[in-house]
C-alpha cells in the first residue's frame, strides 16, 4: 500500500490511484445456464479494504457473479483473479473467500461454538487456537452467552450474528455477503448495517455485499455497481449514483425520480434547452458529458426532493417552471410526498420536508401548484 | 383456524380406524386363546406361545428372516441414500431417465414379476438359491423405498448448508459426512426400518428367490396357512406385530419429543428475547 | 494447468462412483432379469432342470439362436381362455377395488387433514402403523372373520339378525378378495390423499364461503380438484401392484377367483413350467407399462 495513513477522517478512494492494483478482478467473465445469460462479458475491479455493493432486481447475475468468486459456479468465459491469481479450478474449500449466506446456513445439528469453529476445524488449528479464536469471535458480535446454543433456540438477529461471526473467523481475504440483512425487520436492519461497516474497518476486510436494497446498498458501501441484465449499469460511490445516474435504469433503480422526455432545443456550452416532448415546456439543464447535439432525444431526470413546489406563481419569464394541480399527499412524517397532475395527464412527484411541526396553510388537495428548480437540480440522460 | 370436527369427519375417522385394526386386535386377542378352535373362546391360556418357542422350524425361520432383514436393510440404506443423492443432484446426465425409471417402478411392481424375473437371473448366472439370493432380491426391492423416503428428506435440505461447508475449507467427502448426513439421518433411518420390515413381511419375492435351508418367516406362516388356521400362527402374528409397533412408537415418540423440545426452545427465544 | 485438470477429475470421479453404484446394482438385478424373463419366454419347455432349454448359451450362431426362437409359449397363452378372463378379472378387480378404495379412503383422508394440528401426527402414524405389520397376517386375520363358522357369523347370530343355522359365504368368493384388497391397501390410497389435502390452504375455502359458495359446492369446485394428484398418485399406488396381486386372492379367494398373480405362481410353483409363467410375466408387464409410466411421471412431478 502506496497510500499514506491520514487522519481517520482522509479519504478512501483506492480505485482512483492507478498505481494500486485490485485485490479482485473480474476480467470479461460471462456465465450462462443453457441458452440464459446471467452474466455478460462483465469486468470489475475491487480493492483491498474496499466494501463493495453489487445492486440490481433479482435475476440481474449479481448473486451468480457473487458464486464465482466463491467457486461455487465457473465462469463460462473470461477470468477471475484474486491478489493476482487466477482461480479457475480452485474449489470453493480451497478459496481465501469467506461467504455469509442469506438463509445464514448455519448447521442446525452444531452449537454457536461448533458452528463458529467450524471453518478453523477444516484448517487443522490445534484446539486452543480455535477456542481463543471463537470466543474472540463471539465477544466481537456479543454472543457470548449464547455460545452452547443450537440455531434454533436463536432470534433472526443472533443468528445473522453467529453466521457473520463464522464467515469472519477465518480472517479471509474477502468476505461475500448474499443479502446479509434480507431477513431482519426494519429497524433491526439499519442498526446492523452500521455495526457491519464498523465491523469491516475493525477487521480491515474487503467486503463485498450483494443486495437488491438500495438504501442498504448506499449506505454501507465504498462503491456500488448498479447490475442490470448481467451487465455493470454503473460503478460509483453512492452520492455518485444517486445524484449523477449514468442512464435511465440507474435512475430510476436507485431512489425516487421523476423522468421528462425531450428533445434537445439548444447547447449553450455546457447549458442545454430542453423541450418537452408531452408539455409545452422549456428546461433549462446543465449537460452530462459533450455527446449532445441539437434535435437528438434525451430525458431529463430530477429527484422529487429537488422539486419546489409553491402555491405561488413564480415571476414571469423564469425557467423550469412546471404548474399542475395536487392529485395525491402523502404524509411520511418526516417528509411529505405530492404527486401533482400536469395538464397532459403527466405525475410529477415532490417531496417537502416537514420541518416544524404545524403549517399554517398546508398545500391540500386540488390545489393548483407550481413546480420550480433550479438548472443545476436535474440531470440530462442520453441512454 | 382449526374449527372441531364435524360428525361426518368425526364418523369417517372412527370407521376408518375402526376397519384398520379390528381384525388385527381379534387377531390378538385369539393368540390368548386356550381352545384349538380359533373361533371358539375356550379361555386365557398363553400354551400357543409356549409350543411356538419349542417348535424349532419357526424360530429357525424367524432367525433366517432377521438375518435377511438386517443385511438387505443395511445394504438397501446405502445403495437407496446413493440413489436418493444422485436423484436429487444431478439433474442432467446420460441415462438419468432409465435411472429413475429404476428406482421407482419396483414401487409398485407386481412382486410376482420381480421375483419371477430375480430367480430366472440367479439360475442364469449358476447362483444357488438361499439366503444370499433372498438377501440380494430385497436390497434389490427395498433399495428403492429408501431412496423416495431419503428424498423426500433430501428436497427440504438447504442447499447453501453444504456449500457453507465447502465454502469454509471442507472438501466434499467429508462435508457430506459432517453436514449432509446427519441431517437427512432421520430420513435415512426412517428408511433402513421401512426396508427392514418390508423384507421381514415379504411372502412373494422370497418364496422364488430361496431355496432350500432359508426358509423365511414369511414363508413358513403361509405353508402354515395353507394346512388351515391355528392358534399359533395368531401367536407367531402376534409377537412380530408387537415387536415392530413397538419400534416404530418408540421411534415416533423419540422425533416427537425432539420435535416438541425444538418448539419449546424456539417459543422461549420469542418470549425470553 | 496441471493443477487445474487434477483438482476438477477428483470430484468427476466422486460423482461417478456415486452414480455408478446405485446405478450398476439396479440394470443387474432390476433391469437384466427382464431381458431374461423375456428370453425364457420365448424358450421352450424341457424337462431337463433347470426346466427350459437355455436360448443364448455356448457360442452357437446368431442364425442358430434366432431359429430357436419360438412364440410357442405366446401362442398357448392366446389359446387357453384360461390366461386370457385371468388378466381381464384383474384388471377389473384391480379397477373395482381401486374405485372402493378411493370412496372408502378420501372421508378417511379428508377427516384427517380437518382434525386439530395437535392430533393429525398421531392420524398419520395410526394409519401407517397397520402397513408397518405383515402383510400376510393382516390378510390372515380376515380368515378368521370371514370363514362360514367364524367370527362375523358369530356376530350377526348373536345380534339375532341370523337365525342360529345361517352363516355367512364370504369366504373364498370375490367378495372376500375385496375385502381383503381395501384393507391392505388402505394405507396406500389414504397417505396420498392426505398429503394433497392437508397442503391445501384453508383460506380458500373461507375465500369461497365468502364470495357465497355454499360449502358442499365449494368442496367439488375447490377442495376435490385440488387433491386431485393425491387421487391419481393413491390410485396407481393401488391400482398397478393389485393387478398382480397373489397373496390375497390366494388366501381369501379360494379356487373362485381368478387371478393372473395366482395364475403365474400356479404356473411356475405347481406346473414348474418356467417359459409359460414368463410368457404370463411379460403380458402382464405389457399391460402395466402405460399405468407405469405415468405413474412415475407423477413421481417426478412432485
Amino acid at each position: 500500500m502506496t497510500m499514506a495513513v491520514g487522519p481517520i477522517k482522509r479519504k478512501f478512494a483506492p480505485w482512483e490511484d492507478s498505481t494500486l492494483k485490485p485485490l479482485i478482478r473480474f476480467e470479461n467473465v460471462t456465465k450462462r445456464f443453457g441458452d440464459f445469460t446471467a452474466v455478460d462479458n462483465l469486468s470489475l475491479d475491487i480493492y483491498e479494504r474496499e466494501f463493495f455493493a453489487l445492486l440490481g432486481p433479482s435475476g440481474c447475475g449479481k448473486t451468480t457473479l457473487m458464486r464465482m468468486l466463491a467457486g461455487f459456479e465457473q465462469p463460462t468465459e473470461g477470468r477471475i483473479l484474486l491478489d493476482g491469481k487466477d482461480l479457475a479450478g480452485i474449489p470453493p474449500y480451497k478459496r481465501p473467500v469467506n461467504m455469509m449466506f442469506q438463509s445464514y446456513a448455519l448447521f442446525p445439528h452444531m452449537t454457536v461454538e461448533a458452528n463458529i469453529a467450524f471453518g478453523l476445524r477444516q484448517d487443522g488449528l490445534d484446539s486452543s487456537a480455535i477456542n481463543t479464536r471463537v470466543s474472540e469471535m463471539l465477544s466481537l458480535v456479543k454472543l457470548e452467552k449464547y455460545a452452547k446454543r443450537k440455531p434454533h433456540q436463536l432470534s433472526g438477529g443472533q443468528k445473522q450474528r453467529v453466521a457473520l461471526a463464522r464467515s469472519v473467523a477465518k480472517r479471509p481475504k474477502v468476505l461475500l455477503l448474499d443479502e446479509p440483512l434480507g431477513a431482519l425487520d426494519k429497524k433491526l436492519r439499519e442498526e446492523t448495517q452500521f455495526e457491519l461497516m464498523d465491523l469491516q474497518v475493525e477487521l480491515g476486510m474487503t467486503f463485498l455485499i450483494v443486495t437488491h436494497d438500495q438504501e442498504e446498498a448506499m449506505t454501507v458501501s465504498d462503491r456500488i455497481a448498479v447490475m442490470d441484465h448481467g451487465v455493470i449499469a454503473q460503478i460509483g460511490t453512492a452520492s455518485e449514483i444517486y445524484e449523477q445516474p449514468a442512464s435511465r435504469y440507474v435512475a430510476d433503480f436507485v431512489g425516487e425520480i421523476n423522468l421528462i422526455d425531450c428533445k434537445v432545443k439548444a447547447v449553450n456550452g455546457r447549458q442545454l434547452t430542453l423541450a418537452s416532448t408531452a408539455e409545452a415546456v422549456e428546461i433549462v439543464a446543465d449537460s452530462n458529458d459533450g455527446d449532445v447535439r441539437v434535435g437528438s432525444d434525451a430525458c431529463f431526470a430530477i429527484r422529487p426532493e429537488k422539486v419546489r413546489i409553491s402555491l405561488e406563481p413564480p415571476p414571469p419569464g423564469a425557467s423550469n417552471v412546471l404548474c399542475g394541480e395536487v392529485w395525491d399527499i402523502g404524509y411520511l412524517g418526516d417528509i411529505s410526498i405530492f404527486r401533482v397532475r400536469l395538464e397532459n395527464g403527466t405525475i410529477v412527484k415532490a417531496t417537502m420536508a416537514n420541518l416544524t411541526r404545524i403549517v399554517e396553510r398546508p398545500i391540500t388537495w386540488e390545489d393548483k401548484v407550481f413546480l420550480t428548480w433550479p438548472h443545476e437540480a436535474g440531470v440530462v440522460l442520453t441512454k | 383456524m382449526n374449527k372441531s370436527l364435524t360428525w361426518f369427519n368425526l364418523t369417517a375417522l372412527i370407521l376408518g380406524f375402526a376397519f384398520l385394526y379390528i381384525p388385527i386386535l381379534i387377531l390378538v386377542i385369539y393368540s390368548f386363546n386356550a381352545s384349538k378352535l380359533v373361533t371358539v373362546w375356550g379361555g386365557f391360556s398363553t400354551r400357543w406361545y409356549v409350543e411356538l418357542i419349542h417348535d424349532e422350524a419357526i424360530i429357525d425361520a424367524a432367525w433366517v428372516t432377521i438375518r435377511v432383514g438386517i443385511l438387505s436393510a443395511t445394504f438397501a440404506t446405502v445403495l437407496g441414500t446413493m440413489a436418493a443423492l444422485v436423484l436429487d443432484r444431478y439433474k442432467k446426465f446420460h441415462g438419468r431417465a432409465l435411472f429413475s425409471g429404476m428406482v421407482y417402478a419396483p414401487l409398485v411392481m407386481p412382486e410376482v414379476i420381480t421375483g419371477l424375473s430375480l430367480l430366472l437371473l440367479f439360475v442364469a448366472v449358476g447362483m444357488d438359491r438361499g439366503f444370499w439370493t433372498v438377501t440380494i432380491a430385497h436390497t434389490t426391492l427395498t433399495m428403492c423405498f429408501v431412496a423416495v423416503v431419503v428424498q423426500s428428506r433430501l428436497v427440504t435440505l438447504d442447499r447453501s448448508l453444504e456449500e457453507a461447508a465447502l465454502d469454509l475449507g471442507c472438501p466434499p467427502f467429508r462435508t457430506f459426512f459432517l453436514i449432509t448426513l446427519p441431517l437427512i439421518m432421520p430420513g435415512v433411518v426412517a428408511g433402513w426400518m421401512l426396508a427392514f420390515t418390508l423384507s421381514l413381511d415379504d411372502l412373494v419375492i422370497a418364496s422364488f428367490s430361496s431355496g432350500p435351508g432359508a426358509t423365511t418367516l414369511p414363508i413358513k406362516i403361509y405353508s402354515m396357512v395353507r394346512l388351515g388356521v391355528t392358534p399359533e400362527i395368531n401367536a407367531v402374528s402376534t409377537i412380530l406385530i408387537s415387536v415392530i409397533a413397538f419400534g416404530v412408537i418408540v421411534a415416533s415418540v423419540l422425533t416427537h419429543r425432539a420435535q416438541v423440545e425444538k418448539e419449546k426452545a424456539e417459543r422461549a427465544v420469542f418470549l425470553g428475547g | 494447468m496441471v493443477q487445474r485438470t487434477l483438482s476438477s477429475v477428483r470430484p468427476f470421479l466422486a460423482k461417478w462412483a456415486l452414480v455408478a453404484v446405485p446405478y450398476l446394482w439396479s440394470l443387474l438385478f432390476f433391469l437384466a432379469p427382464f431381458f431374461i424373463i423375456f428370453k425364457i419366454s420365448l424358450s421352450q419347455t424341457a424337462i431337463a432342470q433347470p426346466p427350459y432349454t437355455p436360448v443364448f448359451d455356448g457360442m452357437a450362431t446368431l442364425w442358430d439362436k434366432l431359429s430357436q426362437l419360438s412364440l410357442d409359449n405366446y401362442a398357448f397363452l392366446g389359446s387357453d381362455p384360461l390366461y386370457y378372463s385371468a388378466y381381464l378379472s384383474s384388471l377389473s378387480i384391480a379397477a373395482v377395488s381401486t374405485l372402493l378404495l378411493l370412496v372408502i379412503g378420501y372421508p378417511i383422508a379428508y377427516g384427517m387433514a380437518r382434525a386439530p394440528k395437535s392430533v393429525r401426527n398421531a392420524l398419520v402414524m395410526a394409519v401407517i402403523l397397520p402397513f408397518w405389520t405383515s402383510f400376510l397376517i393382516r390378510v390372515y386375520a380376515w380368515i378368521g372373520i370371514l370363514k362360514p363358522e367364524g367370527l362375523l357369523t358369530l356376530l350377526l347370530q348373536a345380534l339375532h339378525i341370523y337365525g342360529p343355522d345361517q352363516q355367512v359365504h364370504l369366504y373364498n368368493t370375490a367378495w372376500a378378495v375385496y375385502i381383503g384388497i381395501v384393507y391392505s391397501y388402505l394405507p396406500f390410497m389414504v397417505l396420498p390423499l392426505y398429503a394433497a389435502l392437508e397442503k391445501m390452504d384453508h383460506t380458500l375455502l373461507e375465500a369461497a364461503a365468502d364470495l357465497g359458495c355454499p360449502p358442499l359446492r365449494s368442496f367439488w369446485k375447490i377442495t376435490f380438484p385440488l387433491s386431485l394428484p393425491g387421487v391419481v398418485a393413491g390410485s396407481f399406488l393401488c391400482f398397478i401392484p393389485i393387478v398382480g396381486e397373489f397373496v390375497i386372492p390366494d388366501i381369501l379367494g379360494g379356487t373362485s377367483t381368478l387371478m393372473i398373480g395366482k395364475t403365474l405362481w400356479a404356473e411356475f410353483f405347481n406346473n414348474r413350467d418356467w417359459p409359460v409363467s414368463s410368457a404370463v410375466a411379460v403380458v402382464l408387464l405389457i399391460i402395466l407399462v402405460v399405468p407405469i409410466v405415468i405413474f412415475q411421471n407423477q413421481q417426478k412431478k412432485a
